[in-house]
């Protein structure tokens, strides 16, 4: 297997009157051909800029990519311009995104329509027809009923679902070797989910395109990611293949949470739930040596006395960053 | 039966909220939509009723109906012994003394110019609860130390607190009055996971040392399952099945309680690789034109021709489960 996308040590940082904010702080990971990989994490820990970084859509200033290097088919993305014509080529056209809010990711004043065929004529140089036509085939594929008749509607005429389902066809749209998708599934409701991440992988397959899934859910990816990068306040903590990320979790915070989620097929009666001590770091003021320090159940004296190394290996491709090696089953 | 009914908090029966759709100038009235159409149960003392369902089925409906901040259609709700369906409007306040409510959304639903004190004991002056100052800052504070926030914290606004400090303000607010209900509608869903956990617990704790009965309303269906003793699913407006959580879980019955705890994720990729998905079709109908019959019909494997033509009732089937589907 053949890596796609390879994320180095990337920094980006955001400046703000009280002091810089390192959103995302040496974050390192690939994708490889044809590979559904999740990105896991709680609100606030990074994950979307991570992805915008690698998209190079982060809002500059206050954010700046300050490091690191995204390496795409050999070529290293941060050296393109942002606003430059090889990235928008990649954008879109071999990368592309599914964002997590439909409402507001959809322009409203747009038809879906003119949307969809503004990625085709930009990238593939269709012509106006050939681009439509194009369009209803692709509202076809991802399950829009009656798509010749419905293609001619604004956002607003759609449901969250469907038009989630756009997004996604217009992800599809240039054939991408990539498909981001933050957050996806986050503003619909559970039997669309289901819905939607069963298109997702349908089509991933079909098309043999890469998937990163990003989400604060651990259900989400248990089932479609074959491997998961766990990431709080910034930092990945841990990575590895899906099975032993969600079986025998090394890194305590990835522990912690798979404790504090009530789930459906609990088999104690009443289990009480564990919840994480406090509150995660503000990325302005992160705590020393290790982020998740304050909040660790684990913790040991070690882990006060020095700075915690990068990630380290414990098992077959099972990477923690952390000094305790909690071998605590679930 | 009777003796159960004596412990009920509240029980609510055949409850109709419609909501008239008018058009034009002279507000014509042009449709209607049966956000929540005949739904009955009850909640009793120290219990737990979680209400589940997509979002548009009618479940904060049926919430605020109880609240009195809508009135019924038709139908009655007894709490603690009182029809309140039909208090007229200048009697209603003395009774919302008796029931809090925490809503979802903790950043939209506290007054971000009021105190943190003042949020939590408005009620009290509301409902005249207390007598004087000194009574009034020891209660607030009580409700303080309650919830697990610092009563030192009383002097600062809603923005300087975290999303899970502010759900537990939610809560000190809505136990001001020593409620014997709350309503929960969504209480966690706008939280951090991490945070999610310790609101479930405060909730769980207070519920045993208040003896509290709660409605919990919620789209999580694992979480609804690990805080309720009983759960019942709406769809559309309807009850389509109803029955003690464990029960639920290991049995579903309703094709569309079997499709919705199918369609949760587990975190578990090998029991994941195993389970069997069930994928609806389509999408939840328009509740101002919904199907006839049951209204789950069109999208449920099972339906047959008559499903399309008559409502199934709730019917039992045994240990107090009870589900409105003709084919089970």
């Amino acid at each position: 297997m053949n890596t796609l996308l390879q994320v180095e040590n990337l920094k980006t940082y955001f400046r703000t009157y009280r002091g810089i904010v390192k959103a995302v702080d040496n974050v390192s990971f690939y994708v490889n051909d044809k590979e559904i990989i999740g990105l896991v994490g709680e609100s606030g820990c990074g994950k979307s800029v991570t992805m915008l970084s690698v998209m190079q859509l982060i809002p500059t200033p206050p954010g700046k990519i300050v490091g690191g290097k995204v390496i795409f088919e050999g070529q290293d993305l941060l050296q393109y311009k942002a606003k430059g014509d090889q990235m928008s080529s990649i954008r879109g056209g071999k990368i592309a995104m599914v964002f997590q809010e439909p409402m507001t990711s959809l322009n409203p004043v747009l038809t879906i329509c003119r949307q969809l065929t503004e990625t085709l004529e930009r990238h593939l140089s269709m012509d106006t027809h050939a681009a439509r036509i194009r369009a209803i085939e692709l509202l076809k594929l991802v399950g829009i009923p009656a798509a010749e008749n419905r293609i001619d509607a604004y956002p607003h005429q759609f449901s969250g679902g469907m038009r989630q389902r756009v997004m996604i066809a217009m992800a599809l749209s240039c054939n991408p070797r990539i498909i981001i998708a933050d957050e996806p599934t986050t503003a619909v409701d559970v039997t669309t989910q289901a819905q939607l991440l069963e298109l997702m992988k349908e089509m991933v397959d079909r098309y043999n395109t890469s998937l990163v899934i990003v989400t604060h859910n651990l259900g989400v990816v248990a089932q479609y990611a074959q491997r998961i990068y766990v990431m709080y306040a910034g930092h990945i903590v841990e990575s590895g293949l899906s099975d032993d990320i969600f079986e025998n979790p090394r890194h305590p915070y990835t522990i912690s949470l798979l404790k504090c989620v009530p789930r459906l097929d609990e088999t104690i009666e009443k289990r009480k739930l564990i919840p994480i001590k406090g509150l995660p770091p503000k990325l302005i003021d992160m705590p020393e040596y290790c982020p998740f320090l304050p909040r660790c159940a684990y913790k040991i004296e070690k882990c006060k006395t020095g700075p915690v190394s990068v990630l380290r290996e414990v098992g077959n491709q099972h990477y923690i960053s952390c000094f305790v090696d909690s071998q605590e089953k679930i | 039966m009777t003796i159960e009914q004596n412990d009920s908090v509240v029980q609510v029966k055949n409850l109709k909220m419609y909501f008239t759709i008018t058009r034009g100038l002279l507000r014509r009235k042009v449709g209607e939509i049966k956000a929540v159409d005949d739904v009955s149960f009850i909640i009793r003392k120290n219990e737990t009723l979680g209400l589940v369902g997509e979002s548009g089925c009618g479940k904060t409906t049926a919430g605020r109906c109880i609240l009195r901040l809508y009135t019924p259609t038709a139908g009655s709700i007894i709490f603690l012994g009182h029809d309140i369906s039909t208090v007229p409007e200048h009697q209603i306040r003395p009774l919302r003394s008796h029931i809090g409510v925490i809503f979802q959304d903790p950043y939209s639903s506290l007054n971000p110019r009021h105190s943190a004190g003042t949020i939590a004991g408005r009620p009290l002056i509301i409902h005249q609860m207390v007598n004087n100052k000194r009574e009034y800052d020891g209660r607030v504070a009580e409700l303080f130390k309650l919830v697990g926030l610092d009563p030192s914290m009383m002097d600062r606004v809603p923005h300087e607190f975290s999303g899970g400090q502010r759900q537990r303000l939610s809560i000190a607010r809505a136990l001001a009055c020593s409620p014997s209900l709350v309503i929960c509608d969504e209480p966690i869903s706008a939280l951090d996971v991490s945070i999610q956990a310790q609101i479930i617990n405060l909730l769980e704790e207070l519920q045993e040392r208040l003896g509290l009965a709660y409605l919990f309303i919620a789209h999580d269906l694992a979480v609804v399952q690990h805080i309720s003793d009983r759960v019942a699913v709406m769809y559309l407006g309807r009850i389509v099945e109803i029955s003690n959580s464990r029960e639920l879980y290991k049995n579903p019955l309703h094709p569309y309680t079997k499709a919705l705890l199918s369609a949760i994720p587990i975190p578990n990729p090998r029991i994941e690789r195993t389970r069997h998905r069930i994928i609806l079709k389509g999408e939840v109908p328009s509740p101002a034109n919904p199907p006839g019959g049951c209204h789950f019909h069109p999208r449920c494997v099972l339906a047959t021709s008559e499903c399309a033509q008559v409502n199934p009732p709730l019917r039992d089937v045994g240990n107090g489960h009870e589900v409105a589907c003709t084919r089970v």
